[in-house]
């Protein structure tokens, strides 16, 4: 078993440890790959990287003992398989991805072991990072370490990021990235009890991701506590000049920011969150948060984001339009899976069918349907109208406030195979998370509570674009104030 | 207008040329763009279209892209989109070519065409686009399999589309030729239609003179001059006969069989692409500042129209000469080089003349010439100085086009220097006289034409080097004494 007092230290920690030479990268990385294999169960590695992570651990050693320790130095990290990583497997959980070993590597993660950080593995995922439950993976559904107490049936870790989520909150990770297109990082934080933070549109190269939907991608860290996530963001973010979108902004030092005083902010409390059957218990939740955050001497404001209503129908039409063009390379010409058929069409055809999942092949339907000649206006085109609408509610809405409270999902973590055959319920538990990608906008979740059958939920908070710190701050705030120390049931070495 | 059985009928023509941008790297990735390389050798992940590999537009391009709508008068759109065009092919790795729709970079512009009656036709240019190019598949490399050379992935290219102003194939390669002309004037494509550097669809349509547009067929992808003008020529014959045999024409996708010289279909209108074009999310809108348009304006390069003004200005050249001059730039450059100084008519006929001669038969550039311009312009001072007669001037430049050799050193080494000792000369004339005293008085008696024979005799006895004027003068003096 490994090592629990070790795998129960958080990142910043395990960060400080490392420094003052209390313990070694060596015996931290290869604590966490034996947490990696103990939390096989759950499948929330596609690829685990052992023999490298021992290897960037002994470099990370050399370094601390020289005296240039660099900011993540010899912290061990999970990578979601969204992420292309140079001569490694990496499959976006697809079948159609065989074998692929980009000759690159990301960005983000070329940053990350610029930093220091250290690869414990390619994390499971939905495939091409379409879904809430990280359930549509070729790798097979990923468990959350979570389950209802006295209720034996698997949970998902929500999705699509589910594998990164998992192995953070089982302990076999310090932390991870994923991507979150309509709440990828954010519903699976909320569903496994930890912290996901979406950052703003271009704050994070996008370069070496396998495109879902473009223009709504958002590379970015999950992890333990909100400090965790700070210091992982301050090492991903900057501008790429090999992604057209990355904005040319400067990386302030997020962990800085995290002063705990938040008197006098504006909290956003919009009304258009309370929808439908959405669980007492999570409006309950949600009060609690505003009441904490008033607490801490904050103002909660009532506040309109009228748009809201139309963002998850907008969302699922410019997200599957931009997929169903981003996923028409994989055609069995170059790289991946090739099944041979009679003629180019057939090739193309049955690669394609054999390729994509059910899921997949439904979003490269809808969205080749709406960029369609005569279909165009009324979807595409209307959608991005939509869109516009939707970042001008967040505009308006941050003349008035400093951020905006509302909960993450509106469920927790519900049993495998419970939704997939109903697309749409599948659909609307990106209800609160669609409108931040649309409008481009940070939002973080943090573990605020538990819901009455014991699984774990989160509250999100939503910022001013490039206003990551503001965003942090009161993140914190909220995170001291709900004071989550509940651990799942299954986490490596025992939870400690 | 074209004669056909039930009377006259217009051909309406609208061209897209695909130029080729001129640019060390492609449109949207760092690979390089040389001609003939080894296949799949310039190609970058961003070419090949690998999972996350994104787009950043090359500045340069967009540069040349502008520069090219500067030449042809055209509006400068400063703010412009670039847009994905889906179809498969295997040699389009991505499955959607990056493009430009509904928002160009370059607008409304126009083309002056200078026709061979002499008057001048303005052509409408309706948008200029950025886009990518296309890989190549070979098909005749396996008896079953198909290969993809991707090295033209991704390459730049300019799409310039024309009104349907053109009349006549004809006019569409006068047309061809002058785009060509600019483009090379701006150093934007180099227009080299064999290497696929410059490539024309034609839409083409015929009607009644008066009548509104009739339905048009597409040529895709015509690759010289020539074979434009015959693929419009055919097409436009095929259509009349089929209205005049009660048909009626569809709209089609057609090819050229160039070695049938006739159109054939390729595609209907129903079977169409739906090309579901959308703004690229990978690119941000292009948003050009109004002051860097500014200053490629002002350092766009003189263009053939100003030029060709300016050489019948200036020089006082006629028209067609000026026309024959400015039709590529290196030919106008040496042109005016050598006329620094000289005599411009003089200088225009040696290079139109001899010096064309010579390029012809050696099928080169004027960029490559045996002779260079200060060669050709110190023959000319030595006719001017009278050092040689024009005539030996001939041979001296055909041996400079031979040898390289100076026209100088060639004078002195054949010892063609020209005779200007009067009492030479005279010499030579009292000998002829003598030698013909028959004819000179026959000639006397009045057969003035016998004047042209004794001065034939006095240059071939003096082996041509004898001072025509010279010669003239003593002839006269001595016939009249």
């Amino acid at each position: 078993m490994s090592d629990p007092s070790l795998l129960a230290l958080n990142l910043a920690e395990a960060r400080d440890g490392l420094c003052r030479k209390r313990l070694s990268a060596r015996e931290l990385a290869a604590a966490y790959n034996e947490a990696v294999a103990e939390v096989g169960p759950l499948n929330a590695f596609i690829t685990p990287t052992p023999e490298r992570a021992v290897a960037m651990a002994d470099a990370a050693d050399e370094r601390i003992a020289r005296g240039e320790a660099l900011p993540l130095d010899g912290i061990p990290i999970a990578v979601k398989d969204l992420f292309c990583t140079k001569d490694i497997l990496t499959t976006a959980g697809s079948h159609i991805l065989d074998g692929f070993h980009p000759p690159y590597e990301s960005t983000v993660t070329d940053k990350l072991w610029q930093a220091g950080a250290v690869m414990l593995g390619k994390t499971n995922l939905d495939e091409f990072a379409m879904g809430s439950s990280s359930a549509t993976s070729w790798y097979g559904p990923v468990e959350n370490p979570w389950r209802r107490p006295g209720d034996n049936r698997p949970l998902v870790p929500g999705g699509s990021s589910g594998g990164s989520a998992a192995a953070v909150a089982a302990h076999a990770a310090l932390a991870a990235i994923g991507t979150d297109t309509g709440g990828s990082i954010r519903q699976p934080a909320s569903f496994c009890g930890i912290v996901g933070l979406k950052p703003t549109y271009g704050r994070c190269s996008r370069w070496g991701v396998v495109a879902f939907a473009s223009s709504l991608d958002h590379p970015g860290p999950m992890g333990r506590t909100v400090r965790d996530v700070a210091i992982m963001l301050g090492a991903m973010a900057g501008h790429d000049v090999r992604d057209s979108t990355s904005a040319p902004v400067p990386v302030p030092d997020f962990e800085r920011a995290l002063s705990g005083d938040i008197r006098g902010l504006r909290v956003g409390i919009p009304k258009e969150y309370r929808v439908d059957g959405m669980p007492g218990e999570i409006e309950a939740l949600w009060g609690q948060g505003v009441e904490w955050l008033r607490a801490a001497g904050a103002e909660p404001v009532q506040i309109s984001l009228p748009m809201t209503k139309y963002a998850l129908a907008t969302y699922y039409i410019i997200a599957p339009a931009e997929a169903s063009s981003n996923l028409a390379r994989y055609d069995g010409v170059r790289f991946g899976l090739r099944v041979e058929g009679d003629g180019l069409e057939a090739m193309y055809e049955l690669t394609r069918a054999a390729g994509f999942g059910a899921e997949v092949r439904r979003r490269v339907l809808v969205g080749t349907y709406v960029l369609s000649a005569g279909y165009y206006d009324a979807y595409y085109l209307k959608a991005q109208r939509v869109r516009t609408m939707i970042a001008r509610d967040f505009a308006e809405a941050f003349e008035r406030v400093d951020c905006i409270l509302t909960p993450t999902a509106p469920s927790p973590a519900f049993a495998i195979g419970d939704k997939s055959d109903n697309p749409i319920a599948m659909y609307l538990n990106d209800v609160f998370t669609v409108p931040a990608n649309l409008a481009g906008v940070p939002a973080i979740s943090v573990p605020a509570g538990l819901s009455g059958d014991g699984l774990p939920l989160g509250l999100q908070i939503t910022g001013r674009a490039f206003d990551e710190e503001t965003l942090l701050r009161v993140a914190e705030v909220l995170e001291s104030a709900a004071s989550f120390r509940h651990l799942p049931g299954f986490v490596a070495g025992g939870g400690g | 207008m074209i004669e056909g059985r039930t009377g006259k009928w217009e051909t309406v023509i609208g061209l897209e040329v695909h130029a080729q941008v001129v640019s060390k790297a492609k449109l949207f990735s760092g690979a390089a763009t040389d001609f003939g390389a080894e296949p799949n050798t310039q190609v970058s992940p961003v070419d090949a279209a690998f999972p996350g590999m994104l787009p950043v537009v090359n500045r340069y391009c967009v540069e040349q892209a502008v520069k090219t709508g500067l030449g042809l008068a055209a509006e400068i759109n400063l703010h412009s989109v670039f847009e994905r065009k889906s179809y498969f092919y295997p040699d389009l790795p991505a499955g959607y070519q990056i493009s430009q729709y509904l928002q160009p970079v370059v607008g409304h512009g126009r083309v002056s065409l200078d026709m061979p009656d002499g008057t001048v036709r303005e052509i409408g240019i309706t948008r200029l686009h950025l886009e990518q190019d296309a890989g190549k598949s070979l098909h005749d490399q396996h008896p079953s399999l198909t290969y993809v050379d991707l090295n033209r992935a991704g390459v730049a290219l300019m799409e310039i589309v024309s009104e349907p102003d053109l009349r006549s194939a004809e006019e569409a390669g006068i047309y061809l030729r002058k785009l060509r002309s600019i483009l090379r004037y701006l150093r934007t494509c180099d227009g080299n239609m064999e290497e696929g550097s410059l490539r024309c669809d034609c839409n083409v349509s015929v009607r009644r003179p008066g009548e509104p547009l009739g339905t048009r067929c597409e040529i895709k992808n015509v690759n010289s001059i020539r074979y434009v003008m015959q693929a419009i020529e055919h097409e436009a014959r095929r259509q009349i006969e089929l209205i005049e045999e009660g048909g009626r024409v569809e709209q089609q996708t057609r090819l050229f069989d160039a070695r049938r010289g006739i159109t054939r279909p390729m595609r209907s209108k129903e079977e169409a692409h739906d090309y579901r074009y959308f703004p690229d999310p990978d690119l941000l809108p292009l948003v050009l500042d109004p002051d860097w348009v500014k200053r490629l304006r002002a350092e766009l390069p003189e263009l053939p129209d100003a030029k060709k003004a300016r050489f019948v200005s200036d020089y006082g050249l006629s028209a067609d000469d000026a026309d024959v001059l400015v039709a590529e730039k290196e030919t106008a450059l040496y042109f005016e080089r050598v006329a620094k100084g000289r005599d411009p008519k003089v200088a225009a006929n040696w290079v139109m003349g001899d010096l064309f001669g010579v390029l012809n038969r050696l099928a080169i550039g004027i960029d490559q010439s045996p002779v260079s311009v200060e060669q050709l312009g110190a023959l000319i001072d030595l006719i001017a100085d009278g050092t040689i007669s024009g005539r030996l001037a001939k041979d001296v430049f055909a041996e400079m086009a031979a040898s390289g050799a100076d026209p100088a050193a060639i004078v002195e080494a054949k010892g063609l220097r020209q005779v200007t000792d009067s009492r030479a000369i005279e010499a030579a004339v009292e000998a002829v006289l003598t030698a013909q005293a028959e004819k000179v008085v026959e000639y006397r008696a009045g057969r003035d034409k016998l004047y042209g024979f004794f001065v034939g005799e006095i240059m071939r006895a003096t082996q041509g080097k004898a001072n025509p004027a010279l010669v003239h003068e003593l002839l006269r003096k001595q016939l009249a004494g």
